[in-house]
């Protein structure tokens, strides 16, 4: 505790320092009257007195000094000094300020930015309570290649039971009909567990979370909604939770209401904004009661460790309790499956897929930093040549070589730290504007904040940033000679040599990083040209689509829709009106999972719709782990509609229907998968759902890139939807379509025929295509801004580097030219001189760009990591600029006039 | 007259052992003090003093308070704290052993 109390004096003393001085001063002045007065009593002359009392007390300046640094401060004070002499120096070169403060502004700034989306979605805990133990649950299947394939009821009871978590809860995102409300909606929709709210850690702002010990069969009757469902829906009501809603017709109680900005842990947009949440355990009607094992109808799961349980002793555990089930139950887990089940830190699932893009995007933007210090550091070399005559003389007085590093290094930290300041300035009021251009998929978008951590960390850099550009000047004025530099009257070029070295140095290093993000660049941009360019094989123009979605009830008594034939007659009436809507040519229905390209309905389909398991006529699988395709349901038009032609056999058409034999249309790529050598046309095939009929392929369509812009061959099977039903809906219209008057007018159609029915995600194919881009164009150009904002750092700083030298050299350029020495030749050297650095740089950069392009392969599409074109196209366009940055220092060289140069010197 | 320069690292003693008998001094008259009652055998370079007492009030040894001399002018006044007495019974004990020790050295020649 002393030292405290000791730390509180020193503290005391440094706020009231100047006090503390003048206390000295007085008692020392008092001190050295009493003994003068003393002298001249024993009768000494007056100023031979005042010389003894001086003589016994010592030189006052120095104990002075010695009793104002007892208390520890002097540094602190240099420290002030330095930053006061900085902000002076600073103020007197306001262009060279201007410059440096604005470079380091513009790279803290845009660093600072891109960190804080790093922070809030890769280093920032998950928003629940303990999140390290939140884990979400992963089943694969590596022997027949299959991962992430979810779970099924007795295997969720049997983790619950296994005394390795607290809770687990499966979860099953999924859509429903809101109704009650002004307007039928649909609402996203999360079924959980009962456990899942206590699982998180989290409690609704209103009312309770569900029983978490509730085990009754099928769904809970009573519901928690959003925070934004709760304004949305019913304006705030306070009394919400007296009302009852429906959703898809059946009846449920609202027990609580979720604080604003929870969402749910989801990967996506649409996963995390869940409106609704509603409960089971999974059994009894509606669920499929107590499925066999090799059933696997849960898509997701999370669970909660036991406290104190590392995922490491947990997933042995849990690798142990899967051993025991495959021995338990050999026909379920057959062995060649090799049924794992994996534990997945919840956050690693929820941002694993954004890491390599994230990480990327901070790489570049920190070397745009970098080379943005780099030019400062340049800037402060050549001022330091300037300043060469006024070190010497601090140094000629007694100045210490390390004070001088140390105050040459505090204005440039001083320096940065105004740059740091700016920027964060600049990102301040640009938040808006930034967070808009984030792509709206991002992972925990929402957790993005300019937090303390981001400030701490803008701070840092700036810290950073300022040591790094500062340390080369700042050594070199340690290494000044001072003889010599105070001998260069006026001439202020000192230590030139040296100086010209680092900063080539620095010039070359600038040059290699511009030249790694170049190639990242241009290979993300031909990657995403590539893609842009890539054979859609369907035609997205003039095409618009809107969802609409019936209802799935859970008393069937109540269903309307409950067979194809029942459905048929709805949507051949809302075909009928669509047709008719103004500007319309063609229309169309397929399910969700037949909008071309569609992400925001990705996960969803993939669970419910996409994915259509299946078995081949007289093929004897003997596998749980069937032939698995990307399954469509389209009324006959939707082929014409997307122009996706027909190869063999034919299409659907009007006499297929509920009577009839099911049909399919099926794509190259699944023909040629399934039947690589025989006529598809005419073999069967059935959905591997018990009591499923066989479907006969009718006709063969060519390959589309519907499902994926970077995979052109995806087997996929399309169903009659009229034979089938679906519950999901997507209208289609081609034609002259007015995109603003589209939703209104088919949700007046659709109403007409079914007024509970909501009508919502009105797109134009062609902004679906683009959205399916969203993620690759923003990394994209964001690597371009900041790869072009590094060409244009590095030619400045190659320009700066040559224009020195060529000013330095004036004399001997001019002596040269007076030896007969022809302006080409002259430009020849000083274009030579840049056209070194530059490849010097360039050398190291491919080297760079080597191990970075392989890094984010991952991120490219038809363009090789090590596309030679691109590295050697690259290189040469920024010698290119290199020779371009040198032309006009070398202009001026080649105009140097022999006589005023040689006069000059 | 010849003085002798006080050993290294006894002033503290000295002020801290000079402040004990007093009570409350200024600057001026630790000095005198001390050279009075070494019979003018210890000389302190007057002026030392002041920064040994800036240390010792970091260290809370001493406490500073303005006040006013016989001569009425102000003067800074510096009194022993508990833990000044503390450090000055430290202090003495460690000069007794290392006075002890030359003393046997010496003694043993």
């Amino acid at each position: 505790m002393e030292w405290l109390r000791e730390l509180a004096r020193r503290f005391r003393m440094l706020v009231h320092r100047r006090e503390f001085d003048a206390d000295l001063e007085e008692e020392m002045r008092l001190h050295l009257e009493l003994r003068q007065e003393e002298q001249l009593q024993s009768g000494m002359a007056a100023d031979e007195a005042r010389a003894a009392a001086r003589r016994r007390f010592g030189n006052t300046t120095y104990l002075k000094e010695e009793s104002h640094f007892a208390w520890g401060w002097e540094w602190f004070e240099n420290f002030l000094m330095d930053v006061r002499y900085g902000l002076r120096m600073l103020r007197k070169a306001p262009g060279f300020s201007a410059v440096a403060v604005l470079t380091i502004a513009l790279g803290i700034g845009a660093t600072t930015a891109i960190f804080s989306v790093v922070d809030g979605t890769l280093l920032h805990a998950l928003p629940y309570p303990e999140p390290e133990q939140l884990v979400s649950i992963e089943d694969e299947l590596p022997g027949v290649g299959a991962r992430d394939v979810g779970m099924n009821e007795p295997e969720w009871q049997d983790l619950e039971r296994s005394g390795i978590f607290e809770y687990v809860s499966p979860a099953w995102f999924d859509e429903n009909n809101l109704t009650g409300a002004p307007q039928p909606t649909r609402v996203r929709l999360l079924i959980v567990a009962p456990n899942y709210f206590a699982l998180l850690g989290v409690q609704p702002q209103l009312g309770r979370a569900f029983n978490r010990e509730d085990h009754s069969p099928g769904l809970l009757t009573e519901v928690l909604i959003s925070d934004g469902l709760w304004k949305r829906s019913f304006g705030g009501d306070p009394h919400v939770l007296e009302k009852s809603v429906r959703i898809d017709t059946d009846l449920y109680r609202i027990v609580g209401v979720m604080r604003p900005g929870f969402d749910a842990p989801g990967r996506t947009a649409e996963e995390r904004n869940v409106e609704i949440w509603a409960a089971t355990s999974f059994y009894g009607a509606p669920m499929v009661d107590h499925p066999p094992r090799y059933r696997r109808n849960l898509p997701t799961a999370i669970a909660r460790l036991k406290p104190g349980l590392t995922i490491a002793e947990a997933q042995s555990r849990v690798d142990a309790l899967v051993a025991a089930l495959q021995k338990e139950f050999p026909v379920d887990y057959p062995a060649r499956n090799a049924w794992t089940v994996r534990l997945v830190p919840l956050k690693e699932r929820l941002v694993g897929n954004v890491r390599q893009s994230l990480v990327l995007l901070l790489g570049a933007v920190g070397s745009v930093l970098l080379i943005g210090c780099v030019n400062v550091a340049n800037l402060l070399l050549a001022r330091a040549s300037a300043r060469g005559r006024e070190m010497a003389i601090r140094q000629a007085l007694g100045a210490a070589r390390s004070r001088l590093t140390r105050q040459l290094l505090t204005e440039s930290v001083v320096l940065s730290v105004l740059g740091g300041i700016a920027g964060l300035a600049v990102l301040f009021s640009l938040k808006g504007f930034l967070l808009r251009i984030l792509p709206g998929n991002l992972p925990r978008l929402n957790e993005v904040s300019i937090s303390w951590s981001v400030l701490l960390f803008a701070l840092g850099a700036s810290f950073v940033a300022g040591a790094i550009f500062g340390l080369a000047p700042a050594l070199h004025a340690g290494r000044l000679d001072i003889t010599h530099a105070l001998k260069q009257e006026g001439r202020g070029s000192t230590g030139s040599g040296q100086r010209a070295r680092t900063r080539r140095a620095l010039v070359v290093t600038e040059f290699a990083l511009s030249l790694v993000l170049m190639i990242a660049a241009s290979l993300l941009l031909q990657s995403f040209r590539d893609l842009l360019n890539a054979r859609l094989g369907f035609n997205p123009e003039n095409v618009m689509s809107v969802r609409t979605r019936l209802p799935e009830p859970n008393d069937t008594a109540i269903d309307k829709y409950k067979t194809a034939p029942q459905e048929a007659p709805f949507l051949r009436e809302v075909l009928r009106r669509g047709a008719t809507l103004p500007g319309v040519e063609e229309a169309a229905i397929g399910d969700s999972a037949s909008i071309p390209l569609d992400q925001s309905q990705r996960e969803l389909n993939l669970i419910a719709d996409g994915q259509f398991f299946f078995t081949l006529e007289g093929r004897d699988i003997q596998s749980d782990q069937p032939p698995v395709a990307e399954r469509s349901r389209v009324t006959p038009g939707y082929f014409h509609l997307l122009e996706i032609p027909l190869q063999r056999g034919r299409l659907f058409n009007e006499l297929d229907n509920e009577e009839t034999p099911a049909v399919a249309v099926i794509n190259e790529a699944f023909a040629r998968t399934y039947w690589p050598k025989e006529d598809p046309l005419g073999r069967r095939f059935k959905s591997t759902r018990t009591g499923s009929p066989w479907i006969a392929v009718v006709g063969v369509i060519a390959n589309a890139r519907t499902e994926s812009l970077a995979e052109g061959e995806v087997p996929q099977v399309y169903l009659d939807l009229y034979q089938t039903g679906a519950k999901r809906l997507a209208i289609f219209l081609r034609g002259h379509l007015d995109a603003g008057a589209i939703p209104g007018e088919v949700r007046q159609e659709v109403e007409s025929v079914d007024p509970t029915l909501p009508v919502f995600d009105a797109q134009t194919l062609k902004e679906t295509v683009a959205a399916s881009l969203a993620a690759r164009r923003f990394s994209m150009e964001m690597i371009t801004v900041f790869a072009l904002t590094a060409l244009l750092l590095a030619s400045l700083g190659i320009y700066g580097v040559i224009s020195y030298i060529v000013s330095e050299r004036t004399h001997e350029i001019g002596i040269r030219i007076a030896l007969g020495a022809t302006r080409g030749n002259i430009l020849g050297t000083v274009l030579l001189q840049g056209l070194q650095l530059a490849i010097a740089g360039a050398v190291v950069g491919l080297v760079g760009a080597l191990i970075v392009s392989h890094l984010m392969a991952g991120l490219l599409y038809g363009v090789r990591p090590t596309d030679p074109l691109t590295f050697v196209g690259v290189a040469i366009l920024l010698m290119g600029v290199a020779l371009l940055a040198s032309c006009l220092p070398a202009r001026r060289a080649m105009r140097v006039d022999p006589m005023c140069a040689l006069r000059d010197a | 007259m010849h003085r002798d320069e006080i050993p290294p690292g006894t002033l503290y003693l000295l002020i801290l052992k000079t402040l004990a008998r007093t009570g409350e001094m200024h600057g001026y008259e630790i000095a005198n003090s001390i050279q009075r009652i070494s019979e003018d055998v210890l000389q302190v370079e007057e002026g030392s003093l002041y920064p040994a007492l800036q240390r010792m009030l970091i260290k809370g040894w001493v406490t500073a308070k303005w006040g006013t001399t016989t001569g009425n002018r102000r003067a800074r006044y510096y009194q022993l704290t508990a833990a000044g007495r503390k450090q000055l019974s430290v202090e003495m004990s460690q000069f007794e052993r290392v006075i002890g020790a030359i003393t046997r050295v010496i003694e043993a020649a």
